[in-house]
């Protein structure tokens, strides 16, 4: 199918365009941007007259709760949520049932990802058997079978010799390693940072050396075995700090960062409401500061949802018994254009935090739009407003910002070209 | 309306009370205010009496009926009384008689106290408007309001009577 | 952004009344005096030959405990009793692992039986705010103590206790020692003479048994007993559990008695008409000397029975409360 997408403004963080142009699409690739190429007829064409056209956005971390959770998600609900918040590709974490530690669990999800058609899916595979933290994971045949990249997410080795060796490892074979860096001991038990507002709910907390010491043994681990590195999740301004330092001596380490702790604070925590329940936890006004200075200066190079969907049940208990998470991704583009409403990027900026960032953080070829790349392309009215929760396509509705308005409007996401989304 | 000036009431309810404890053959009266009109009009009526006994109070609010409906009263004070009940003659004062529901009450609080020989009432008013079958051994006047207005007792001095006309 | 615009305090009423008593974070001075008011008439009641008022006739109280407690749970049913209640505990095991769904599902068959308020003992910090909020709402929810959270009638019945005795907390000096990471009713005590007025709040601990960021309920923190006990007018001293003996909170218990607990020598360092107050259970020779919690300062036993008292007051005032909201409720529907 040709198709023309008429008077946009397009931003392509990646090659810094930012102009009003048209767009051509032809097999699902960019064929040109400005003049139409020889011959063109376009069979349909898009008026996108006052929408941003930038490349569809790429989020780390999206949990889709298949296969094994099918009360809290299913790959066909959560990238169609996914595609709603203007993404077009994905990681999944490997936190499946069964874990995704074998190349059949990877190429299930695959299969099922493409029969529902909404956006690209890449999985992360598990660094080791069952995501025990013991025996490693075939972590070869599970990059065979597509996967981008490997973690153990928060249950991180207990054994710093064996998680050496990992890293190790994955270095012979230039495999990505994600950390979600968090200290087993200090965290246990955890449910809310350590703080006075903590300490004032009564609940037990998890310090910020939970994530700081276990930050610095990861990056004196990544330097010593030379394995490419991505620290996942970051919420605190000294973990922020620990990686911008490890950057400036030269350690090509990247970042992420939920979007969710741009924006909230454990003072949320008042009132116990279980929709601020995450782990890692809601760390201090200081602290989202100091996370949002470094998306701004570009030590944390990725924005993500850290998408987890939950069924109703599972936050309808005392705070310590609900199940953290917020589902997230249908939002990602509204929410994260509050940053832009708050002053605190521009607009170019904020889509390189949600594109090109986070695609080259694991090498997807994703992020960009250019003439013979993919059509995957997000259109979005900047002007435009999303009521949280209006439309709603993840099983999981437990968002603490259902019923906010939003800056901006998600139109069109586009995969190699086809329509997976239209509001 | 007029409305009676209660100190014109007291002499009178005075020497009504004095002849009904003869005729009872009462000679050593407990005297009890109910919070709080009752203990005002129980307080000028032992001024007029010249009686310098220790006056009992009762705060009837753990006692009402009507919790479900109206609440706990918040200023709820503690019962005041300096002498046993067990076996006494008691005069119960209060102020407006209306419904009787208020003396109930009282009377039910008496007994978790103990069991009184007697129990005589005075009220200050008697609007007629009873519920229950309670009626005033000794009363200041007796007068009958339309269904929407009340009497409101300030104090304690002067003891002055206003009408109220209830809005909804 | 702002998460969720704040909503009118969820154990007040339309008319700023107590319809739930889940914590004291929140509630004016105004309302801890009114408690404290009336928990001294009901006092008076329980001096009487029948300590029993009619106030809560026909209303069932349920207690239902997801943790042991023989003092709160009996001075809870004592006071419903005593308010003419029909009362029923329940003592509700959290083994099974599914607890939040049990608490769910336990309360709602509660509820289905027409209970008129629950008294909620839970360990998880939050348990009863989660009750007033998700499951019951229109039954009044009395807090037994969540957690690390909150026991809000023993913060009350511990000012109670000193208003008694002091007459008011304007001027106090007030300690508590002992383990205030674990003690729901540090905080309590903590945020009550905050609320109340009192000038003076210690806490002596050592670091390993203070919370982070304790110093913003507005209290000074001491390490040496000595220093925080000089010239008080009221120590609180807590129960230390034995289990804190374990992960490298303490070093043993006789150390922690050492540097911490109450003896006679270290009370006369506070003022000589110091009270000494204890939540109970005590444990003596760890926290306390004998001599001192059966001594002449002592008024542990005093505190149980002004907790009867300002059950009663809590109870009644929190079922007066959502009879005023139910009634508001049909007014507003009749309305619309």
């Amino acid at each position: 199918m040709r198709t023309r997408i008429l008077g946009a403004r397009v931003i392509d963080p990646n090659s810094g365009l930012d102009q009003v142009s048209d767009l051509f699409i032809e097999g699902g690739v960019i064929t040109a941007i400005g003049d139409a190429p020889a011959n063109f007829s376009a069979e349909h064409n898009l008026d996108a007259n006052g929408l941003v056209a930038a490349p569809g956005l790429v989020d780390l971390n999206v949990a889709l709760r298949e296969p094994g959770y099918s009360r809290k998600g299913s790959i066909a609900t959560e990238t169609l949520a996914a595609a709603a918040g203007g993404v077009t590709s994905l990681c999944c974490p490997p936190f499946t049932k069964p874990v995704l530690d074998t190349p059949a669990v990877a190429e299930m999800i695959l299969d099922r990802a493409r029969e529902a058609g909404h956006t690209k899916v890449f999985p992360i595979g598990a660094l080791s058997k069952g995501l025990e933290g013991e025996q490693l994971a075939e972590l070869v045949a599970l990059r065979d079978a597509g996967c981008v990249a490997f973690s153990n997410g928060l249950d991180c080795f207990r054994n710093s010799r064996t998680l050496r060796r990992a890293m190790e490892y994955a270095a012979t074979f230039d495999l990505t390693v994600i950390f979600h860096s968090q200290d087993h001991d200090l965290a246990e038990g955890g449910l809310a940072h350590e703080g006075a507002r903590a300490s004032f709910l009564g609940l037990p907390g998890i310090p910020e050396t939970a994530e700081t010491v276990a930050l610095a043994r990861n990056l004196l681990l990544v330097e010593q075995t030379g394995v490419r590195a991505h620290f996942s999740q970051l919420t605190s301004a000294r973990g922020a700090q620990l990686i911008a330092e490890a950057q400036a001596r030269g350690l090509k380490v990247t970042a992420d960062v939920a979007l969710y702790q741009l924006i909230l604070t454990d003072e949320a925590l008042q009132g116990f409401s279980s929709l601020y329940h995450v782990q890692p936890p809601l760390r201090t006004a200081t602290d989202r500061d100091g996370l949002r200075q470094a998306v701004k200066a570009g030590t944390i190079q990725a924005i993500c949802s850290h998408h987890q969907p939950h069924e109703a049940d599972a936050k309808l208990a005392p705070f310590g018994a609900t199940e953290p998470g917020i589902s997230s991704v249908q939002l990602l583009l509204p929410l994260a254009m509050t940053l832009v409403q708050d002053g605190l990027i521009d607009l170019p900026t904020l889509l390189q935090r949600l594109t090109i960032g986070p695609a080259t953080a694991l090498r997807l070829p994703a992020g960009t739009l250019a003439v013979g790349q993919a059509a995957d392309i997000l259109l979005f009215d900047p002007q435009g407003s999303t009521l949280a929760g209006e439309t709603w396509f993840s099983k999981g509705s437990n968002s603490p910002f259902i019923g906010h308005c939003l800056p901006s409007a998600v139109r069109y996401t586009m995969v190699d070209g086809h329509t997976c989304y239209q509001a | 309306m007029n409305l009676p000036d209660p100190a014109q009431l007291l002499p009178e309810m005075a020497s009504a009370l004095i002849s009904h404890l003869n005729k009872r053959q009462i000679s050593t009266p407990r005297f009890i205010g109910i919070r709080t009109g009752g203990v005002w009009v129980a307080q000028a009526l032992l001024e007029t009496l010249g009686n310098e006994e220790p006056l009992g109070i009762l705060d009837v609010s753990f006692y009402r009926d009507d919790f479900t409906q109206n609440g706990l009263h918040p200023q709820v004070q503690p019962s005041e009384l300096p002498f046993e009940i067990e076996g006494q003659h008691i005069v119960l004062i209060d102020d407006v008689l209306m419904s009787g529901r208020t003396i109930r009450a009282a009377m039910n609080e008496l007994f978790d106290y103990g069991r009184p020989a007697s129990i005589s009432l005075v009220s200050l008013l008697d609007l007629d408007a009873r519920d229950l079958p309670i009626r005033p051994d000794v009363v200041g006047a007796t007068l009958s309001l339309p269904g929407e207005q009340r009497v409101k007792l300030s104090g304690p001095t002067p003891l002055t009577l206003e009408l109220q006309t209830l809005t909804n | 952004m702002t998460p969720t615009e704040a909503k009118r305090p969820l154990q007040l009423n339309d008319q700023g009344q107590l319809r739930h008593f889940l914590s004291l974070d929140d509630l004016p001075r105004e309302l801890l005096t009114e408690i404290l008011d009336t928990a001294d008439s009901f006092l008076e009641v329980g001096a009487r030959a029948v300590k029993k008022v009619p106030l809560l006739r026909g209303k069932t109280v349920c207690n239902v405990f997801f943790e042991n407690s023989t003092r709160t749970r009996t001075t809870f049913e004592l006071a419903a009793q005593r308010l003419s209640a029909d009362v029923i505990t329940l003592n509700v095991s959290t083994s099974s692992t599914s607890k939040g769904e049990s608490l769910f599902d336990t309360l709602r068959n509660l509820e289905a039986m027409a209970a008129d308020m629950f008294v909620v003992r839970h360990g998880d910090s939050g348990a009863a705010h989660f009750i007033a909020e998700h499951v019951c709402p229109d039954v009044a929810i009395i807090n037994g103590g969540d957690g690390r959270h909150s026991h809000p009638t023993q913060g009350m019945l511990d000012m109670l206790t000193i208003r008694r005795h002091k007459g008011s907390f304007e001027n106090l000096s007030v300690a508590i020692v002992g383990d205030i990471l674990h003690s729901r009713v540090a905080r309590s005590n903590m945020i009550a003479l905050k609320t109340l007025g009192c000038p003076d709040i210690r806490v002596i601990a050592p670091k390993t048994l203070l919370p982070v960021g304790i110093e913003q309920f507005g209290v000074t923190t001491y390490s040496n007993m000595d220093a925080g006990l000089k010239d008080v007018d009221v120590v609180i001293m807590l129960r230390l559990q034995r289990e804190r003996m374990q992960g490298g909170l303490l070093p043993s218990e006789g150390e922690f008695y050492r540097l911490f607990g109450l003896t006679e020598q270290r009370l006369k360092l506070a003022k000589p008409d110091a009270l000494v107050m204890h939540p109970g259970p005590i444990n003596r020779g760890v926290e306390i000397e004998s001599a001192v919690a059966d001594g002449p300062q002592s008024v542990i036993l005093n505190q149980v029975t002004y907790g009867i008292a300002i059950r009663m007051a809590v109870l009644s005032m929190a079922m007066s409360g959502q009879n005023t909201q139910r009634q508001l409720n049909q007014e507003s529907e009749e309305q619309n």
